[in-house]
């Protein structure tokens, strides 16, 4: 009987081999794959899309927003959930932010990191408890914390911008410093992906998250505390959007009333195409990480390529759609086969 | 030196509980020895499952004494249940498919290190040794996702070992076994057993029963009949106790005139489900499959109906071939089908009565294209009375009525389309005594009529008393094709189940 | 062949558990029109210049597109699904039919043919993916939402469209007769009652409920579930690339952010009309009625100087209170029927293990 990675016996082959072999076969790796093939043929065309000074910071900063906001979403998803608030929330944070080093000249910025990391906690509580308590969906509830945290927003801040003037140098120089060619908000950005891999990972609660959206009837029958996962799952999607509005000041230098609008959208389109099944209990973090690396690396790699830009929507949009046929199509594949092993056996 | 007397792990006596004006269990009495295989059989609506759900802690019961390990208990969550050290093994057990096994074991328990990092290397090592020990060949890295019945069962077991259950019920495990599987559960019972957990050993296979267990209780009618030691009886009696009353007296069957062959099924296969199944039903009259719960029978129906697929054979209804896989051309053709689980399947719960009994009827009813609440109800109506509904009125959501109740609006609402085939799966599962006899009657009236009924029942007497003619299913395949005079409880449970020479002589 | 047989008695059903006047009062519907009436009494009476001639016209046009695209929208959720793909619709026909009027010289009528079967054809993408391939319809329509958005973009690039034909122009912004009703209420209407007729009326809107309440119980019926949610996300495109034209004959411009932003306007008013978000639930009446409050809303709130940004807050929470209570409202009643369950008839104790859900 040969091994196949159905793995119906045990597998007679050594872990190593299984490892290699696993994470060829992995969603992680065909779309790193994908995203160094881009990287490439705009190379190809346009040298300095990699080999310039700029070239490779913007390479590897553009995406860090985008990915922090893709961590957090991509916790929420794996329990079955979404939060749609996430673009309103980086926009609160973000003018929050300004108004911070505006009111208070002086203040330490790694506190500013702090606060804008409690506020969006605050706020992805709301979410969680309107969602764990009144057992309304996700959809729903953050849909309407959208439009309400937006409108905060556009109340507080009305027609006012947060301008360059407004924020300190040694913050503003945070947006385009790096540490051995590495962009510090990417560290930041990479920080955060690895904690919260390992959490996912290596601690119970994290599998239960993976558990809950499995199966949230049996995880509710197996005793899990479902309710208070899926709350911490909002705070910490909340928090990380908190924290990349004060990223986004540090690399945009203003923030404005519209800040963060449609960044939910994307969001979900990097979790999806990373992997993460849409109903949750699969997928890993990292898969989102490189889904948020892809959707934007494409957005500056089109125009090298020829392709206007006007087509990058249209490009994120089949993605998104080949994403999840293709999930369904290995899914529908794997469970045939299993039945298929099960019968000869 | 006197021995101490060590507690029985569970002790149920009186247990009663109801659901509304329905008892659903009138007198429980169950005690398990620690170290015992212990068998509780009953038919369909005898309360075993009841009983089990109050061990397990889904419902509590209203009376009676409920002592585990010595110590009355009261559990009021399953988590209670599963804390205390009882473990229950449904038949479709309910794991995380997106999970490798080994978590599914250990979820919410994962060894972890020092660091309060999962220990990996522990968990799969001990998940290896479970394994081991029950002599499985399952890979604990493996998704859960697509195992079968019987390693998804092992997992549960696995499970509840690890939680160091002191007592473990299985409900119906073997049901949908193969030899070699059901083999296998059987040692790791045992060995279960042998270090001194007490067993319940739910089933309706009597082979089994008697090649496993230690004891066996009865139950009958929600009542406690009796407890014996498998050494000391037969199936024989084991059978007349369970079935007990007069059969004749409650179904009664009028007698029809058989008319032409109505439905007309031939080499029915569908891979891994059943093969090869042919058979033929009449005007007037009432085919009973009986064979053993996981048998088959109603994937069987659903295929002829056409909810589901099949990969080869025909179906013909008067003489016309339907086409599979289309439950619209059925209902044309003149099939109408009340499916097994009343509540999923047969009927809109959230739905008002009078929409359920047009539900099927509804294009019929438009004038125009416009169909008002008021031609729903003007149809609803004759067929609410026919059937004699129970409602305050027509606009009252189903979920609000009785079992038997709902079970009425369904078959009205497949009446109402005035079918020449009637297929009816467990046409009395969850209903009261009453509502029984009613709708055995409605059967019966059916039949003298002239529809051709095809009957699924998992109750033994229902068959026996209603049939005209009985096909035993078993496995998938048909066993028995018995005529009304030759079926006996005896040779209707010989045909379906295995190994008729390990049954005792009667 | 069966007949009915006289029964004995003759039993006399209700029509209705509850009397009229219960039936109509104790109604969430109810409760949406009577909130909307009272907003808009006190916003005549209240709020300057609400009163006046124009208000009523801007309300109307303002809220006509969501008014459009809610009517499918709300079949679309009451069968369990979802479309968010609906604005970019409206963004896509507007921008193709500005574009063959603009530079290939179509009259608008042609243009807005083809604008229409682009609608058709979106509605179908969708509706095969979901209904037939079997994908989630919130990931399925995200991915629509970015793909029509992007074909649109691309088809236009940084261009602006206007110039549009005058006297279509003019017609869509006419009012009806001198009052301050726009001309476009007129279709609105029209789509309105078609639709509610569709849902309440016929046995194919039936079968729509049925499919959110219970889709194996429908399909066990013999309803047509593919077929049906197919038809829906067909109608929902359809109708938004309708929309797609009114709204650039009104502004007289396509952009690539045209109706950015309006679907979840669209699902906020569907849900806020009573639609549950589960499906099976809600009716048209309640939906419109959900649209106009949103719009009276919106209009008082302007004109008191109030932002935009108040309003976004008004109905964001609003929404989140609607779907609260009607949570809170159907946690009583199933409490309140189970009681009445336990001292009156039996529910049915379920033999075995009810229906426990087998993963392979």
């Amino acid at each position: 009987m040969s091994t196949t990675e159905l793995l119906v016996e045990p597998s007679r082959v050594s872990p190593v081999q299984r490892a290699v072999v696993g994470a060829f076969r992995s969603r992680e790796f065909a779309i790193a794959a994908v995203l160094v093939l881009v990287v490439a043929a705009a190379t190809f065309k346009s040298s300095s899309f990699v080999f310039s000074h700029d070239g490779w910071r913007d390479l590897l900063l553009s995406p860090s927003l985008l990915l922090l906001v893709a961590i957090g979403e991509m916790v929420v998803i794996v329990t079955r959930n979404v939060d749609l608030s996430v673009g309103s929330t980086l926009g609160l944070s973000a003018y929050l932010t300004g108004r911070l080093f505006t009111d208070h000249p002086g203040i330490p910025i790694l506190l500013v990191f702090v606060i804008g990391l409690v506020f969006g906690a605050l706020l992805g509580c709301i979410n969680g408890l309107l969602v764990t308590v009144f057992q309304v969906p996700a959809l729903v509830i953050t849909l309407g914390t959208m439009y309400a945290f937006r409108g905060a927003l556009v109340h507080w801040a009305g027609s006012k911008q947060i301008y360059a003037s407004n924020l300190p140098d040694s913050f503003q120089n945070l947006g385009t410093e790096q540490i051995l060619t590495i962009p510090v908000l990417t560290i930041v950005g990479l920080a955060v992906l690895v904690l919260v891999g390992y959490y996912l990972w290596n601690a119970r609660g994290g599998r239960e998250l993976y558990a809950i959206g499995s199966d949230p009837e049996a995880a509710g029958l197996y005793g899990l505390p479902v309710a208070r996962r899926v709350f911490g799952a909002f705070v910490v999607c909340g928090a990380l959007a908190g924290l990349a509005g004060v990223v986004q000041d540090a690399r945009y230098s203003t923030a404005t009333s519209s800040t963060g609008q449609g960044l939910e959208l994307q969001a979900v389109a990097a979790v999806v195409i990373g992997g993460v099944a849409i109903f949750g209990g699969s997928g890993s973090v990292y898969g989102a990480a490189i889904g948020a690396f892809l959707l934007i690396t494409i957005n500056a790699a089109l125009p090298i390529l020829g392709i206007p830009e006007f087509w990058q929507n249209a490009v994120v949009g089949v993605l998104i759609l080949g994403s999840i046929c293709l999930d369904r199509f290995l899914a529908q594949r794997r469970t045939h086969r299993l039945i298929e092993s099960r019968d000869d056996a | 030196m006197a021995e101490q007397r060590v507690d029985p792990t569970l002790e149920l006596r009186d247990v009663s509980k109801s659901f509304g004006s329905v008892a659903a269990l009138r007198a429980g009495t169950l005690v398990v020895e620690p170290g015992m295989i212990h068998a509780l059989v009953g038919e369909n609506g005898a309360g075993k499952s009841t009983l089990v759900k109050i061990v397990a802690g889904v419902h509590q019961r209203d009376g009676g004494t409920f002592r585990f390990q010595g110590r009355d208990v009261d559990f009021a969550t399953t988590a209670a249940a599963k804390d205390a050290g009882i473990a229950v093994i449904y038949q479709e057990p309910t794991l995380f498919p997106d999970l490798s096994v080994t978590e599914n074991i250990f979820m919410g328990r994962q060894p972890v290190t020092a660091s309060r990092r999962i220990d990996r290397a522990a968990m799969y090592a001990e998940a290896e040794g479970l394994f081991t020990r029950l002599g499985v060949h399952l890979d604990p890295r493996r998704t859960a996702l697509g195992l079968s019945i019987a390693d998804q069962q092992i997992i549960e077991i696995a499970k509840a070992i690890s939680l160091d259950a002191s007592l473990l019920i299985m409900d119906e495990p073997t049901a949908a076994l193969s030899g070699i599987e059901v083999e296998r559960l059987f040692a790791v019972a045992r060995s279960l057993r042998d270090e001194g957990r007490a067993l319940v050993f739910i089933s309706h296979r009597f082979d089994e029963v008697f090649a496993l267990c230690d004891t066996v209780t009865v139950m009958r009618d929600g009542s406690y009949v009796s407890t014996d030691r498998i050494e000391d009886t037969s199936v024989a009696e084991i059978v007349s106790r369970m079935v007990g009353r007069e059969v004749a007296e409650l179904f009664p069957k009028t007698p029809a005139t058989i008319g032409d062959v109505v439905l007309e099924v031939q080499g029915l296969t569908t891979a891994g489900v059943f093969h090869d199944v042919s058979f033929q039903v009449r005007a007037g009259e009432i085919l009973g499959l009986a064979g053993l719960v996981g048998a088959g029978r109603s994937e069987i129906a659903r295929a002829v109906f056409g909810v589901d697929r099949y990969d080869a054979g025909s179906v013909r209804l008067l003489g016309r071939d339907v086409p599979p896989h289309q439950p619209r051309s059925s209902i044309r053709a003149g099939m109408a089908f009340v499916p097994e689980d009343r509540r999923q399947q047969g009927l809109v719960t959230e739905g008002s009565v009078a929409r359920n009994i047009t539900g099927v009827i509804r294009s019929g009813l438009a004038r125009a294209g416009i169909l008002t609440s008021r031609a729903e109800n003007a149809a609803a109506v004759p067929w609410a009375r026919r059937l004699e509904v129970k409602t305050g009125a027509l606009d009252m959501h189903a979920t609000t009525m009785s079992g038997g109740n709902q079970q009425k609006v369904v078959i009205a609402k497949w009446l109402a389309t005035r079918p020449k085939l009637l297929i009816i799966d467990e046409p009395t599962r969850g209903i009261d005594v009453g509502t029984k006899a009613e709708v055995h009657r409605l059967l019966s009236e059916l039949a003298g009529q002239g529809m051709a009924v095809l009957m699924i029942s998992s109750e033994l007497p229902e068959v026996l008393g209603m049939a005209d003619r009985v096909l035993v299913v078993r496995e998938g395949e048909i066993t028995a094709d018995l005529d009304r005079s030759d079926a006996t409880p005896e040779s209707v449970m010989t045909a379906a189940t295995r190994s008729a020479d390990s049954e005792p002589a009667a | 062949m069966t007949t009915t047989t006289a029964p004995a008695t003759e039993t006399t059903y209700a029509a209705y558990a509850r009397p009229l006047w219960q039936r109509l009062l104790l109604n969430r519907t109810t409760a949406m029109v009577a909130l909307l009436v009272v907003a808009y009494v006190y916003a005549y009476n209240q709020v300057p210049f609400f009163s006046g001639k124009l208000t009523l016209y801007f309300l109307l046009m303002d809220m006509a597109p969501i008014l459009l695209m809610a009517l499918p929208m709300t079949l679309v959720i009451v069968t369990g699904e979802i479309d968010l793909s609906v604005a970019s619709t409206l963004g896509l026909s507007a921008v193709v039919t500005g574009l063959l009027i603009h530079d290939h010289g179509f009259s608008l009528p042609a243009a807005a043919l083809v604008a229409l079967v682009v609608g058709v054809l979106a509605g179908l993408l969708n509706g095969v993916l979901v209904a037939y391939v079997g994908l989630p319809s919130l990931a399925v329509t995200i991915g629509t939402l970015a793909l029509y958005r992007g074909i649109a973009v691309g088809l236009i690039g940084t261009k602006a469209i206007s110039g549009m034909p005058a006297h279509w122009k003019d017609l869509v912004n006419r009012h009806i007769g001198t009052s301050s009703y726009p001309l476009v209420v007129i279709p609105i209407v029209v789509l309105a009652a078609l639709f509610a007729l569709l849902l309440h009326l016929t046995p194919f809107g039936r079968g729509v409920y049925e499919i959110g309440l219970n889709a194996e119980a429908a399909h066990f019926s013999g309803v047509d579930v593919r077929r049906t949610k197919l038809v829906l996300y067909v109608l929902s495109g359809v109708v938004s690339a309708f929309a797609g034209v009114f709204y650039l004959l009104r502004f007289d411009s396509a952009n690539t952010d045209t109706g950015t932003g309006l679907e979840l306007q669209v699902i906020a008013a569907v849900l806020l009309g009573g639609v549950s978000i589960f499906g099976g639930r809600g009716d048209l009446i309640g939906v419109l009625a959900g649209v106009l409050l949103i719009g009276v809303l919106s209009s008082a709130l302007r004109l008191q100087q109030t932002g935009s940004d108040v309003i976004e807050i008004v109905i964001g929470v609003l929404l989140v209170l609607s779907v609260i209570s009607t949570q809170l409202l159907d946690r009583v009643r199933s409490v309140r029927g189970r009681l009445r369950r336990t001292t009156r008839s039996a529910p049915a104790p379920e033999v075995g293990d009810g229906s426990r859900k087998v993963m392979s």
